[in-house]
């Protein structure tokens, strides 16, 4: 490549961190430090039923038996636990807003900043939004015309008060508190996120959306999303993640449940971007999270859709367990790398029903020093008659300085199933490069076109404004990336 | 680092008991550095205990079923009749035969014929009284060592020595036969095998046993290729059902060499394979292949690890499995590009067939990658016969038995036919033949 189209690209790359404001509003926050009088608070500062409240203390107990895992393949500075405020929440005049008016403007400025303007949303994009800023949900729109469907989107807390019931059936289902050191973590102290259920039947008309700020320094964000689509309905939902610009690093420990019923069918997008620290890899996000799905009847279907450009660290794997014959789990992801970011990301399919299928597209992109590690895992239960997966992983890699890895793991105990992955790493083809700019294309342009269509599988299952979103994104965070 | 306590410490004080009964007699002992090397193992051993699933490297393969089984080391070989070791000569074949009984060579039952000036075939026992020094770079504990190679450095008993000085050529492969006579509990064999600049050979490693008496066999292998250097490799596996075999090479190879792996496993109750290749020089070349067709209760772990540390490398990796019975077959290949290795080519396939209900099959092919201007995929595919090729052949009256038959036959000979050595891949076809067609003479096996 030239000289001064390496001069090009890297401009381009330097661009910034467009979210990484700050918003000053007044905190409440706790002092930093977890013991059982921290989650006591928490849980009664949200007014929780006893039930909730033992849940948590059975979680933190089991925690403290628990240690941090260290077989990713990433490196962080040993976390202080001590060290983070586990509660923080914008201090508000009355208890919640009744409507979208009665919430902090600075509140809804921050939003409009971000590009999700909530007022604009309800009228024109019916999109239904759940906004958490820090630990709290701030304001969900749409909420009455989802409930003449009989849907509930609402924030985990308002469920915890008004549908205990279901909170209590399906809380832990599919990630119990036991299941790894970050779950165990996030279920003792999680204070809010977003919860949806979908009646049989239903198509909920519209995309649901939640998204995630993390805004008040010191703090960890450990929300939590509960799914749950009842038989034969079907439900988008969709969540985005920004943080200001720090110079330490703050985790986000979250949990993400979904549960599909008989013939139900969810889809989860994702376009995280949280900030990933500067270019010598200072501050940034650890986006350590648990989801998972969980399809418990016949042709249930669960898609889950990522992009994920921020963080400092990301290190997930949403999975599905196919437990009901026929059911379908498909993951779609693009990580992207840049500067000092590092991903573990990939997915895990566990096939127990028969005639189960699933779909792997992993698409990573490395650049500057980053390192990205597609890690996946493919089970087939001798129970999984018939089972069929398919998995392509690709990488992408843009300077000499940066890494990518594959290590899926495949466990098959059924003959008749059939398994099959793939994958390739190469770089950006000078003889692609040197076609576009010989067609008048800046370089710059013509990396990102190129980047573009080596993650045009992924976006094409996205829903449409995030889709126009996502490749923004990808063009903003791939900046300095070329060369 | 997790094998139970108890077993750790049990196991732990029966071995540093041996070892101090054996030292004195193990070959080389009094040479300082090794002793030192030996020593050095032990503590390691202690430190760790074996292997568990809980290990990354180790989580397919259950160490403990071997554990239970690894007693101290034999002092010396039993019995072997001169047929047993002429039942495995690959027919048509002239080598040079080294023979080694329950980790012994046996003199007697070797054959080695006229050698080129400048190359060395024999026993590493022997070859430690002659010239020690020239071994010294050769024998060290590896970084991170796991508890099985500690302890074959800290017994090593004997073990091939081929050393080849530069340019030397040997035109007749040495064919080296592991049997175990039944007596003793583990081996603990050591081969290093050392080429220099543009040497060439081929070595035949069979592993079978001559008894039915259980047995552990803990193998490491040192392989070093000079500039140029070509070394053709086979190991073939057709031990009976109580055989626990473990073997771990590692190969460094500078630039321009080629090292060439076929590693067949059709027999033995518990065999892990793991090869550990270094691509330090510029331009060099791997090429690894494995087939495992096995069946009943047998297990087979595959691990293999090609670090391209230097530009211009090139590796290629295919090992397929057949799955019949209750047997388990895993194969990990991991594939390392350091950074500055660019212009790395390399390539790696793990294929597998599960033709019963019992049958597992797990797979983890992996590419690790620091560096931009390569050229790396893999790939891995698990299923079951294809229904429509099956019809295909009843259709043109194939009885059910041989239509099957016949596909298994291809699906596994693909590899066997990337044997340059004639003698060799007729033989193993035709093994593979009879087992396939005399399903009932195969001891459960397919």
């Amino acid at each position: 490549m030239s000289s001064s189209s390496q001069h090009n690209i890297e401009a381009l790359l330097k661009r910034r961190y467009d979210a990484g404001f700050v918003t000053e509003v007044e905190q409440e926050t706790v002092p930093p430090g977890l013991n059982e009088d921290v989650i006591r608070l928490i849980s009664a500062k949200k007014n929780e039923p006893g039930f909730l409240l033992e849940w948590r203390l059975k979680a933190y107990r089991h925690w403290l038996t628990m240690e941090e895992p260290r077989w990713a393949h990433v490196r962080y500075q040993p976390i202080d636990y001590q060290a983070i405020s586990y509660y923080a929440a914008p201090k508000q005049k009355k208890d919640r807003p009744k409507s979208l008016d009665e919430v902090d403007p600075k509140l809804l400025e921050t939003y409009e900043k971000l590009g999700i303007p909530l007022r604009e949303q309800e009228m024109l994009a019916g999109v239904a939004v759940d906004a958490v800023f820090d630990s709290v949900s701030v304001a969900t729109t749409f909420k009455e015309k989802l409930a003449e469907h009989g849907i509930i989107f609402c924030s985990f807390s308002e469920a915890v008060q008004n549908h205990p019931e279901l909170v209590e059936k399906y809380l832990g289902s599919v990630v119990p508190y036991t299941d790894n050191f970050f779950a165990a973590l996030n279920s003792a102290v999680f204070s809010d996120g977003s919860f949806v259920y979908v009646p049989p039947g239903v198509r909920c008309p519209m995309e649901l959306s939640t998204y995630f700020r993390i805004n008040a320094a010191n703090t960890g964000q450990f929300e939590r999303t509960l799914i749950i689509a009842d038989e034969g309905s079907y439900v988008s939902y969709l969540e985005g993640c920004t943080a200001p610009m720090r110079d330490e690093n703050q985790l986000h420990a979250a949990v993400v449940e979904l549960v599909a019923l008989e013939g139900a069918e969810i889809k989860y997008s994702t376009v995280q971007n949280w900030y990933p620290g500067d270019e010598e890899g200072r501050g940034g996000i650890y986006n350590f999270v648990t989801k998972r799905g969980a399809c418990r009847g016949r042709r249930a279907k669960i898609s889950w859709t990522q992009v994920e450009t921020g963080s400092a660290i990301t290190w997930k794997y949403p999975s599905v367990i196919l437990e009901g014959d026929e059911s379908v789990g498909e993951f779609y992801s693009v990580a992207l790398t840049n500067n000092c970011q590092q991903a573990d990301t990939g997915t895990k399919m566990v096939h127990i029903g028969k005639n189960t299928r699933s779909t792997i597209i992993s698409k990573g992109i490395s650049a500057g020093r980053g390192q990205n590690a597609y890690r996946g895992l493919v089970r087939i239960a001798r129970s999984a008659e018939g089972a069929r997966n398919y998995t392509q992983c690709d990488s992408l890699l843009i300077g000499d300085r940066c890494g990518a890895h594959t290590f899926p793991y495949i466990e098959v105990r059924n003959r008749t199933a059939q398994v099959e992955h793939e994958a390739t790493t190469s770089k950006i083809s000078e003889d692609q490069l040197f076609y576009l700019m010989q067609r008048g294309l800046a370089a710059e342009d013509a990396v990102s076109m190129i980047v573009n269509g080596f993650c045009k599988e992924v976006f094409k299952e996205l829903p449409m404004e995030f889709a126009v979103e996502a490749q923004k994104l990808l063009g903003v965070s791939l900046e300095g990336a070329v060369g | 680092m997790s094998a139970q306590p108890q077993t750790r410490a049990g196991a732990g004080e029966a071995f540093a008991a041996a070892f101090r009964e054996r030292r004195g007699g193990l070959p080389g002992a009094g040479l300082a550095w090794l002793e030192g090397l030996r020593e050095q193992a032990l503590e390691r051993f202690l430190a760790v205990g074996f292997p568990s699933p809980r290990d990354e490297d180790w989580r397919y393969t259950d160490v403990r079923v071997l554990a239970r089984r690894l007693g101290v080391p034999s002092a010396g070989p039993g019995p072997v009749a001169e047929e047993a070791v002429r039942a495995l000569a690959f027919e048509g074949l002239e080598a040079h035969r080294i023979v080694f009984v329950d980790g012994f060579l046996a003199p007697a039952l070797c054959a080695v014929g006229p050698l080129p000036e400048g190359a060395a075939v024999g026993g590493l026992a022997e070859a430690l009284a002659r010239d020690p020094e020239a071994l010294a770079p050769w024998l060290r504990l590896p970084e991170g060592a796991d508890g099985l190679m500690a302890l074959n450095l800290a017994f090593m008993t004997d073990g091939l020595h081929l050393r080849l000085d530069d340019g030397v050529v040997l035109d007749r492969p040495v064919h080296v036969i592991h049997l175990r006579s039944g007596a003793g509990a583990s081996a603990h064999l050591r081969h290093v095998l050392v080429l220099g600049r543009g040497a060439r050979a081929t070595v035949i490693e069979s592993v079978a046993a001559v008894s039915e008496a259980e047995a552990v066999d803990n193998q490491g292998t040192t392989v070093v290729l000079g500039e140029g250097a070509a070394l053709d490799h086979y190991h073939v596996r057709e031990a009976g059902p109580r055989l626990y075999h473990v073997g771990a090479a590692g190969v460094r190879q500078e630039a321009g060499s080629r090292y060439v792996s076929h590693d067949v496993t059709l027999g033995g109750r518990l065999t892990r394979s793991g090869i550990h290749v270094e691509l330090a020089g510029e331009g060099a070349e791997c090429v690894l292949n494995g087939l495992y067709v096995v069946g009943g209760r047998q297990q087979v772990d595959c691990h293999t690890r090609i670090e391209h540390r230097s530009a211009g490398a090139v590796s290629r990796e295919l090992y397929k499995g057949v799955l019949d019975g209750r047997a388990r077959g895993a194969f990990t290949g991991r594939v390392v590009v350091h950074p500055g290795a660019q212009r790395t080519d390399a390539e790696q396939a793990n294929h597998n067939l599960l033709l019963s209900e019992d049958a597992e099959a797990d797979s983890r092919p992996q590419l690790e990658i620091y560096a931009d201007d390569v050229k790396c995929s893999h790939g891995s595919t698990v299923g079951e016969l294809d229904e429509t090729a099956l019809f295909y052949l009843r259709s043109r009256a194939l009885d059910e038995a041989l239509a099957r038959s016949l596909l298994i036959y291809a699906f596994a000979s693909d590899v066997l036919e990337r044997m340059a050595l004639e003698p060799v891949r007729r033989q193993l076809e035709r093994r593979l033949t009879e087992r396939l067609l005399r399903p009932e003479e195969a001891e459960g096996v397919i």
